[in-house]
């Protein structure tokens, strides 16, 4: 290849074209630089998700897509989704119901930290950095949709991830719990300075987001 | 009230079997049974146990063989399942899955003798390179380990747990699950073994603790592939339970209660062996490693489960040639002529065991289904739902049901025939179905209870608003919609029935036999082409059932799209 690549900081989606048959479902070209958030607006239907699952490896094979995803500045659409470094939160906190709040948490801490006392010194820190202290023996099962949805977000975040997905992560929570989620998740992205893509139909999280917005129009055929 | 009573009073009715059947051995084990004679209790029966030889031995030999047998079927199933999960080998693997289940065990058994024994298919494979002609003089069936009795039990019990396993995967939410996992840089089968696999082992439990407790008692299988010296306990407390010695009834009843024993320490043996995983799981999944080249580890994973199929198949199919062998020498890979002459000779000896067979099996299936019917409907009218909630059994009404599977089947069903004998009723065809439905009730409820309480509840709601009564609705609505499981769940009892050998021969007494029974007999004789007509005949009658509930369905609705796949 004779192309240069240029090292660029943040999440690159280059010419991305997903297709459902002969139906064209999404055009995106976008950098999305560390720190920012780009929120992807549309009505249900109108491949929202489809994009969520192409950048995170989970592509539906029924569904066509091309074009390049590129993580400061190596492509990444081919790789598998455990090499891909892009950590994900969902509707849903997804927290495992068999593991206790700090299992959860030491199961996302990646393995180069091997004292276990370390471990659970760096899951008590993030479970704290998210408002959460002294909740790291509880069952999952006990908590509150607000306090379930911080977990999710500690677990996300300490794997380290070099960019974030969110897929309306806010939707099942009511009013004042998400503006603080809001405040919560936007936050730690620009003090870590990684790219976030947020997928939603809410357009007040758009605003929230402060960062710039794609529409996408229902699917043409 | 009586609704909400219902289900229990069908749990109760048919886990009673169980009570009533321990109680009628613990009697005589202490020597008491006026119609033997027995009058006063006495410690007599277990002296007399405790100074056989070899008892330790057979004992061990139960508990190794339901502990190894548990563990690599269920490992072989977690594995396939972490490796396969959503993918099409997974697809073909499910479909393929119920004409394996209708193989009964002591079919699979002798399929796997004429694979692995010294003249079976895969020694005549190697002669020609190696030279040999004359079968080797090696001890492979009935090695006294227990290792092909091991390897027959297996192979019938992955595709069981599969079943169940592949049922109760959806309810663990595996694609999510994994895909979180994955997101945080877990390999595709450490994602799936450390968060899915934990969620379905916590519902395929009680199926795995049936498998623990089969495989520590079981009679047909050990007695083909088993060892003789000693033989398992089992089978030694078959021998004395059918001595034509009346007094060994009380040895036999003392031994059962040893059976109990070991059968209590295999499942505790299992449950310390549960701990131990799940502390392992805890260890691993908080590590931190990822493991997550796992490209070789996934192809090597489907060996176990494709060993088990594939052992299957070429049994059955060693067992047809045989059937149709004429003179077939070693080492010729396929008999150089085909006769039929051993059919000619035994069909028309195995008649009257395949009038009994089918007899039994369809009226044991219909009951059942009735039954267990009648319990699961029951319980879903009774107990008020949120919307869009799925209605659950209780789990002390689950307990009930699989009690049956989880007892040894040689304790209570013996004591059920001393109470039988000591009643002076006469072995029947009604008693022989009322003991088959004892089996296969709890399997017809396995295979119903999902698909039943899956159903879109809304479609009843429609026809009670357009005024049908709740008798018009479940007959109308939810048994056609459930027609294809409804006839699935009675195909798997039907061939549950046709499988049971213990008691077949324990409650027909001898003079009601089934072509299980029969096919088993003949397991000493050795004669390997009648052996192949009568294992091919009772994989026939449960797969030819399948078979018509597989068609079924989709000939009575074939005008309509939307039941396509029901």
């Amino acid at each position: 290849m004779s192309e240069i690549v240029t090292m660029q900081r943040g999440l690159g989606l280059k010419d991305i074209h997903i297709r459902l048959g002969n139906r064209t479902l999404l055009d995106l070209d976008r950098l999305i630089e560390s720190g920012e958030v780009l929120t992807v607006m549309g009505p249900s239907g109108s491949g929202k998700s489809t994009l969520f699952a192409y950048i995170a490896g989970f592509l539906d094979p029924a569904f066509e897509a091309s074009g390049q995803v590129l993580l400061d500045g190596r492509p990444i659409q081919d790789k598998r989704p455990e090499q891909r470094s892009v950590g994900l939160l969902f509707q849903d906190a997804l927290l495992y119901p068999h593991m206790s709040v700090g299992s959860n948490l030491l199961f996302a801490l990646p393995g180069g930290l091997t004292q276990r006392k370390k471990r659970v010194e760096k899951a008590q820190e993030m479970l704290g950095r998210v408002g959460l202290d002294g909740l790291f023996d509880r069952d999952p099962a006990t908590l509150s949709g607000g306090q379930a949805a911080r977990v999710a977000l500690a677990r996300t975040l300490l794997a380290e991830p070099k960019a974030l997905l969110l897929d309306e992560p806010f939707s099942r929570l009511d009013a004042p719990l998400r503006k603080s989620m809001r405040e919560l998740v936007f936050g730690l992205v620009k003090e870590r300075e990684i790219p976030a893509l947020l997928v939603t139909h809410d357009r007040e999280d758009a605003e929230a987001a402060c960062g710039p917005l794609v529409e996408i129009a229902p699917a043409r055929s | 009230m009586l609704l909400r009573l219902t289900p229990w009073l069908i749990a109760l009715f048919l886990a009673m079997p169980v009570f009533v059947g321990i109680a009628g051995v613990v009697l005589p084990a202490f020597g008491y049974l006026p119609a033997l004679g027995g009058t006063e209790f006495t410690l007599e029966p277990f002296r007399d146990l405790a100074s056989r030889s070899g008892l330790f031995g057979s004992s061990m030999l139960s508990l190794a063989t339901a502990l190894v047998t548990t563990f690599v079927s269920v490992v072989s199933v977690a594995l396939f399942l972490a490796a396969f999960a959503g993918t099409r080998l997974m697809r073909i693997a499910r479909r393929s899955l119920g004409p394996l289940l209708a193989i009964p065990h002591a079919a699979a058994a002798f399929g796997l003798v004429f694979l692995i024994a010294p003249s079976g298919l895969i020694i005549r494979l190697i002669a020609v390179p190696l030279g040999l002609t004359n079968p080797p003089d090696l001890l492979i069936v009935g090695d006294p380990l227990g290792l092909s009795m091991m390897a027959g039990l297996i192979a019938k019990e992955v595709p069981f747990l599969l079943l169940v396993g592949f049922a109760a995967l959806p309810q663990a939410d595996p694609d999510r699950r994994t895909m979180l996992a994955r997101s945080l840089g877990y390999g595709r089968m450490a994602a799936f073994l450390l968060t899915v696999w934990p969620a379905i082992y916590r519902q395929i439990r009680l199926p795995v603790l049936a498998v623990v407790a089969f495989a520590s008692s079981v009679v047909d299988v050990a007695l083909i592939l088993g060892p003789s010296v000693p033989p398992t306990l089992a089978v030694r407390l078959l021998q004395w339970m059918g001595d034509p010695d009346l007094s060994m009834r009380f040895l036999a009843s003392a031994g059962a209660i040893l059976q109990l024993a070991v059968t209590g320490a295999a499942i505790l043996g299992w449950i310390a062996l549960e701990c131990l995983g799940f502390f392992l799981r805890e260890r691993i999944a908080t590590r931190g490693n990822r493991y997550s080249g796992d490209a070789g580890v996934r192809a090597i994973a489907s060996i176990p489960v494709v060993l088990a199929g594939l052992s299957l198949v070429l049994g059955l199919l060693m067992l047809g040639l045989w059937s149709f062998a004429g003179f077939w020498g070693f080492p010729d890979l396929l008999p150089p002529s085909f006769a039929l002459d051993t059919w000619q000779r035994a069909l028309p000896r195995a008649e009257d065991p395949l009038i009994t067979t089918a007899v039994v099996a369809g009226l044991s299936g219909i009951i059942a289904l009735g039954a267990v019917i009648l319990m699961l409907e029951a319980h879903r009218r009774a107990v008020p739902r949120l919307a869009g909630e799925q209605p659950v059994l209780p789990s002390l009404i689950a307990g009930l049901l699989y009690l049956p599977l989880i007892v040894p089947q040689i304790a209570f069903v013996f004591g059920l025939q001393i109470l039988v004998v000591a009643s002076g009723v006469e072995p029947s065809l009604a008693l022989l179905t009322a003991a088959h439905l004892i089996f296969v009730a709890p399997y017809v409820a396995l295979a119903l209870v999902g698909p039943w309480y899956a159903l879109d509840p809304r479609y009843e709601v429609v026809a009670s608003s357009l005024g049908h009564g709740p008798i018009a609705a479940l007959l109308r609505v939810r048994m056609p919609l459930l027609l294809a499981p409804i006839l699935t769940s009675f195909a798997i009892g039907f061939a549950v029935s046709v499988g049971q050998y213990l008691p077949t021969v324990l409650i027909g007494a001898g003079r009601l036999t089934t072509i299980t029974t029969e096919a088993v007999s003949l397991a000493s004789g050795g004669n390997r082409r009648v052996i192949g007509v009568y294992a091919l005949l009772q994989t026939i009658i449960p797969a030819l059932v399948f078979l018509a509930a597989s068609l079924l369905p989709g000939l009575v609705f074939r005008w309509k799209r939307g039941m396509e796949g029901a």
